[in-house]
């Protein structure tokens, strides 16, 4: 590999420290409490150090070096350890050209499964997040204002308790309710509902619902706690003023909870964007999903420089859909994950 | 019917729905457990049995990637809660400048897809161990715990800032006044006050360890943790024994959830009371320096 990456290692720590500390030092010139005490002053030489030094390794190098390595990583070709560096380790954009077209010599034909797989992926998965916020929102608004306090410790048990089931296990339960001689079929074959069994993991029916399913408490616990801090006041003025109960969530009750609704909305897709477990386990042999075509790349093509390539596709869509969340409802970053 | 019972009538039959939804497929995992049935199934029930949990006990594999989910739960906390607790501190300190760019930095985590924090962790450490030429970091457990410490490490932060945010400063610069070191003030003041939030980040960071599949199955490599074993059972085919695995999964993380929400109320409720007290007891001073004065 080139020593580009080596560089890296060693210059952007050096940069960040560097850059840190200048904005401080020019912050505190320009504060009008210059006798403000510094960073070691506050905290004392055995704290700062272990506060620099914690910081430091987690945003650098967990954080910000494991990413820009995977974006230049996936700007290389697949070699063989003994080529690595050597003269055929050149940039390429061969592995997105492969994602668009299924080749990395031509580009006649479109990728036709993977762009399918794709976009159906962010459609489906946008569309789930809606319906759960339409599921949560009923159950999220009685808990914060209209439930008593015995009434919502229950419930918050009720729901505390399935949200910490692992997700594999959820898609497993998914599997014995959905599958062909699964627990839904059998009971509807008996009832005489249906004369043979439904097909429903081969067309896709259990892996929505169990994605739906697996991410409706992440949802819900955001949306409550946005709506919890409003003053009910301010719906017992409106329906005093003759408001109607849907002019009441929309203009009231909504715009207030944004910050949670925005932060429910984001977790949901990026978790369902991302998900890997439920379409390893729901998925039929003809399902698209986007994440498991990563995980191939990997496992099945060991092809790591492409599946970087299909990783860095997964991570621009979460970030350009964070950013147009943010944008829709008007809400900061800090606000969203608090 | 008035408008009011059907809105009643609505709302529980809405409410059945809901945790029929959020229950319903977990009872049904858990009936197919005890089933005799070699197929998991409910209905026709064939007999009761809990040989599927006793299956389980013979399986290698599973014992150790029970083994390897627990220390690497154990390596995360204590990672991720200092790196936390870190961040938290640092948060609150940082000029207004640098505070979006490094919130931005540290929060991003939690809002990316677990699997690229799986691959980037893996890419790195692959490099940064060809480069040392030592294969020692290019290690599952390790890898394991840094990939999942990235994001836990920001749901620790979480907590700990918004328990900073009620920390009373004036008692920090009465500790100074007193003559106590900034060394002192944070392991006699900071760390006391914040012990609530120390237990909970913990708590939390070991059970989305224990729980994590996406990063964990990139960054464990060629070893198992509990998850990335019962995921290859999971697809190799449906048996009774998974559902029984997942019964006793289940239990065990609830009896764990279940503690800790009782151990926060009763800490919770400590903390009220000690906050009444001493509401008292200012009272108490106050009218005591009151009295003299007036006398």
């Amino acid at each position: 590999m080139t020593d580009l990456r080596g560089l890296l290692i060693l210059a952007i720590p050096v940069a960040v420290i560097l850059a840190f500390w200048l904005l401080a030092r020019w912050e505190r010139r320009h504060s009008r409490d210059s006798q403000a005490p510094s960073f070691v002053g506050t905290n004392g030489w055995p704290v700062a150090v272990f506060l620099v030094a914690a910081v430091g390794f987690w945003a650098l190098v967990m954080v910000v070096l494991p990413q820009l390595y995977m974006v230049d990583f996936s700007f290389h070709p697949k070699l063989p350890p003994s080529q690595r560096g050597g003269p055929r380790d050149v940039y390429t954009l061969e592995n997105y050209q492969y994602f668009l077209f299924g080749s990395t010599r031509s580009t006649a034909n479109w990728n036709v499964t993977h762009i399918t797989a794709f976009w159906l992926t962010i459609v489906v998965s946008m569309g789930i997040t809606v319906l759960n916020f339409l599921i949560c929102y009923p159950l999220a608004y009685f808990m914060a204002q209209v439930g008593s306090g015995s009434q919502v410790r229950k419930l918050m048990l009720l729901l505390i308790i399935p949200y910490w089931v692992n997700e594999l296990l959820r898609a497993f339960a998914f599997n014995i309710l959905f599958g062909t001689s699964g627990v839904l079929n059998v009971i509807l074959v008996k009832a005489g509902v249906i004369g043979s069994p439904i097909d429903f993991i081969g067309q896709d029916v259990a892996l929505y619902s169990g994605l739906t399913y697996a991410y409706l408490l992440v949802m819900m616990f955001p949306l409550y706690n946005a709506l919890e801090s409003l003053d009910h006041n301010q719906i017992e003025a409106a329906r005093d003023l003759g408001a109607p109960w849907w002019h009441i969530h929309l203009n009231v009750v909504m715009p207030y909870a944004k910050p949670g609704i925005a932060s429910g909305c984001t977790l949901v897709f990026m978790l369902c964007a991302g998900a890997l477990a439920a379409p390893l386990v729901l998925g039929g042999p003809k399902t698209l999903w986007f994440t498991p075509i990563v995980y191939d790349r990997f496992y099945q093509a060991f092809n790591w420089n492409q599946g970087s390539a299909y990783a860095i596709v997964l991570l621009l869509t979460c970030i350009l859909f964070v950013m147009m969340v943010m944008r829709v409802f008007r809400v900061s970053l800090s606000e969203m994950t608090r | 019917m008035s408008a009011r019972t059907v809105q009643r009538l609505m709302m529980g039959f809405y409410f059945v729905l809901f945790f029929g939804f959020l229950f319903g497929p977990l009872v049904v995992m858990a009936v197919t457990a005890v089933n005799t049935s070699q197929y998991p199934q409910v209905l026709p029930f064939e007999g009761f049995t809990l040989d599927w949990f006793t299956v389980l006990l013979d399986d290698r594999n599973l014992v150790e990637g029970i083994r390897n989910s627990v220390l690497i739960g154990i390596f995360v906390v204590l990672l991720s809660v200092p790196l936390g607790l870190a961040g938290a501190m640092v948060m609150t300190q940082v000029y207004a400048r640098a505070r979006s760019l490094y919130y931005l930095v540290v929060v991003s985590p939690v809002l990316t897809p677990g699997v690229i924090i799986g691959i980037s962790t893996v890419i790195f450490w692959r490099d940064v161990a060809d480069r040392i030429g030592s294969e020692s970091v290019y290690n599952g457990l390790f890898l394991a715990t840094l990939g999942q410490s990235t994001f836990i490490s920001a749901y620790c932060m979480l907590i700990f800032l918004s328990r900073l945010q009620r920390f009373d400063q004036s008692q920090r610069e009465a500790a100074l006044d007193l003559g106590a070191t900034h060394t002192q003030v944070f392991f006699h003041i900071l760390l006391p006050f914040l012990k609530p939030a120390i237990f909970s980040a913990a708590v939390i960071a070991f059970l989305s360890s224990f729980e994590n599949y996406n990063t964990t199955t990139f960054a464990i490599l060629a070893d198992k943790t509990l998850t990335t074993v019962l995921a290859g059972r999971v697809r190799q085919g449906t048996t009774p024994a998974i559902s029984a695995l997942a019964v006793l999964i289940i239990v065990i993380t609830l009896a764990g959830a279940v503690l800790y929400e009782v151990l926060r109320r009763i800490e919770q409720r400590r903390e009220e009371s000690r906050a009444r007290a001493a509401a008292v007891a200012e009272r108490a001073e106050i009218t005591g320096e009151m009295t003299p004065a007036a006398a």
